[in-house]
């Protein structure tokens, strides 16, 4: 019987509130050959630098903006330009129109949701030329330097694992979430 | 003014005929020319009936084939940042192409820090999290696994974003719609492997991640995994290409480009979506209200006529001339395509190419007969869940200018009474009154 796709899709949607897996609801798939190897928790932990809206996978460490400045300009300044305000890179701050003008700025400080997540970006893919190179200690000195920039922090206050979660982001509730509306939730 | 064949069965206004008029082979079609595309040299010395080729032994059979020389115009158009080279894109010549496959060399681009090198025998790819079992697996294993194949489309959701705009842009075709290409992917079903790791039943979401310099991450739904996702090693019959993700590459159909992660090397099961860079800052939607779409994952039913468009010219005058283009939707088929050469006063169904596959680029074809005068071309595409492609206008009325991506609208070609042909925006609209700030890819 051929299913439309969205209909496929409130089927999910209501085994998932009738608490049974979407797993055991999915069609059957080939069966492989088993050929996976176990992945010890170390291995995972080395391979794994997600970090979370809620702080999950920061780092020991810290470091404020002062701090944050010097690595700044060593290893941002040339692609993001003077006070984050772009260049070759995206502007990272110093918005001075909102989201709702003619000419919307999308900052760190007018658009990134959650605080956490900018350490995870700038440890994973920064700086381009040399992905991963910076210490915890710089990537947190320069996301407090950031969030400096973008008035959301004081010049002295340092993030950590405890304290960049705590950091509530302006446009927190910017987001429509579409997929979720599209599968009758939220 | 054109001869008007009796046979000839009009099918709107302005000269489209019945799609398949073009079987009839009485019909004689003139020529849509691209400037620059030169024909042979020498005609003095040249005698058609004993061509110099046939008066000498060609060349032997080669390892791998490339294209003629004489197409050596037919090449994808790259732009990069100005100083990471490597964040950049490549559009597919779509005004260039036949039929429905993209050549693999042809496929567009979008690298955020360049083509990683990778060496297959090191490669991995880890399974992870919200799992029973969490497993490496490396391309040797994936190889030994139950293959399937399928043709879909992937599209970069900044695709035509150049629409946005208040100037039309005038660039070919394909080096403004092209960020879109069309292949046969082979793979082994998600759902296979995440049935050998065994799934928590708190799992919800996935998120991938590639071997780039950029270690893309992005968050992708438990339901699109165990639909139709696809861990795919090869495309168009070979191994994947390095730029499009070799070894290995997620590939979901009908959803934004990003989310199909190239150079995938880890798949993490979780509860919620991980809020990376690349699904907050930036491929999500803003819109008037200020507030921005997020997880906009499919791709929405759009069409485009790739022949006659910007830059070509209609140079053997009035007469019968082919209008071809291509039609795809996220959601599943192409039900149907309507063309219209009057400005959108009548239109007629385009004939479509066998066979109409489920998230795949669908060729479609209308015979047109041309009197000479001015005539706006536009294609109009209806995908099976009844998804009609928007006009520009309504599509800018219910999201603003400045979501950046999923741009869809009809796109209207204007032929002018010498037979050029360029990029309009029908109807009443502003031209220039705004200097155009959306620009760039991502």
């Amino acid at each position: 019987m051929f299913i439309p796709a969205n209909m496929k899709i409130t089927i999910t949607s209501i085994l998932i509130l009738a608490g049974i897996s979407l797993f055991a609801a999915a069609a059957d798939f080939p069966q492989g050959p088993g050929l996976g190897k176990p992945a010890t928790p170390a291995e995972v932990a080395r391979w794994n630098r997600e970090v979370w809206p809620d702080g999950t996978g920061l780092p020991p460490g810290g470091g404020t903006a002062e701090q944050g400045q010097a690595v700044y300009v060593k290893e941002c300044l040339s692609c993001h330009g003077r006070g984050g305000l772009g260049d070759s890179g995206d502007q990272l701050a110093g918005a001075k129109m909102g989201l709702t003008s003619d000419y919307p700025e999308k900052t760190i400080g007018t658009f990134w949701p959650y605080a956490p997540p900018l350490f995870g970006f700038i440890r994973r893919s920064m700086p381009m030329t040399a992905p991963g190179s910076l210490s915890d200690d710089q990537v947190y000195a320069v996301t407090a330097y950031l969030l400096y920039l973008n008035g959301i922090i004081g010049r002295d206050d340092e993030m950590n694992a405890t304290t960049l979660p705590r950091v509530r982001m302006p446009n927190r509730n910017g987001f429509i979430d579409v997929w979720s509306k599209s599968q009758g939730r939220d | 003014m054109a001869h008007q064949d009796d046979r000839e069965i009009t099918a709107a206004g302005n000269g489209l005929l019945d799609r398949r008029a073009f079987l009839n082979n009485s019909l004689r079609f003139g020529i849509i020319a691209l400037p620059g595309l030169a024909m042979a040299a020498d005609k003095a010395a040249f005698d058609p009936a004993r061509p110099p080729w046939m008066q000498k032994p060609g060349a032997a059979p080669t390892p791998y084939g490339s294209p003629s020389p004489y197409e050596k115009d037919v090449v994808r158009f790259p732009a990069s940042n100005p100083v990471v080279r490597g964040d950049g894109v490549s559009f597919t010549p779509l005004h260039l192409l036949e039929g429905s496959i993209t050549p693999n060399g042809l496929h567009f681009e979008r690298h955020h820090n360049g083509v990683p090198d990778i060496d297959p025998g090191r490669h991995r790819l880890l399974l992870h999290g919200l799992v029973n079992r969490p497993l490496f697996f490396s391309v040797d294993d994936l190889l030994r696994y139950p293959l399937v194949s399928r043709q879909c489309f992937i599209e970069c959701s900044g695709n035509s974003n150049t629409g946005w705009n208040r100037i039309p842009s005038q660039s070919a075709a394909g080096y403004v719609h092209g960020l879109v290409s069309n292949t046969e992917w082979t793979g082994i079903p998600l759902g296979t492997l995440l049935q050998e790791a065994g799934l928590d039943d708190k799992a919800a979401w996935l998120v991938a991640e590639g071997a780039d310099a950029f270690a893309m991450d992005v968050s992708i739904p438990l339901e699109k995994a165990l639909d139709d996702a696809l861990l795919a090693l090869y495309q168009n019959g070979e191994r994947l290409r390095p730029e499009n993700g070799y070894p290995l590459r997620l590939v979901l159909p009908g959803w934004e480009g990003v989310t199909n992660v190239k150079w995938l090397r880890r798949l993490q099961l979780t509860d919620k979506p991980v809020m990376a860079r690349n699904e907050t800052a930036r491929y999500t939607d803003l819109l008037p209200s200020g507030k921005a779409r997020q997880f906009s994952f499919v791709m929405e039913t759009k069409s485009l006529i790739t022949s006659p468009s910007a830059g070509m010219s209609l140079k053997s005058g009035p007469g019968l001339y082919q209008i071809t283009g291509l039609a795809w939707s996220g959601r599943g088929r192409i039900n149907r395509v309507e063309v219209s050469t009057d400005g959108g006063k009548s239109w007629a169904p385009a004939q479509l190419q066998e066979p109409v596959l489920s998230k795949a680029q669908t060729r479609f074809r209308i015979p047109w007969r041309w009197n000479g005068a001015p005539a706006v071309l536009q294609s109009r595409a209806v995908d099976e869940t009844g998804a009609v492609q928007p006009s520009r206008q309504a599509l800018i009325a219910k999201r603003g200018r400045h979501g950046f991506y999923h741009y869809n609208a009809i796109i209207a070609w204007k032929v002018d009474g010498d037979g050029l042909v360029s990029h309009v925006y029908p109807g009443k609209h502003e031209n220039n009154d705004h200097i155009d700030i959306d620009s760039g890819w991502d």
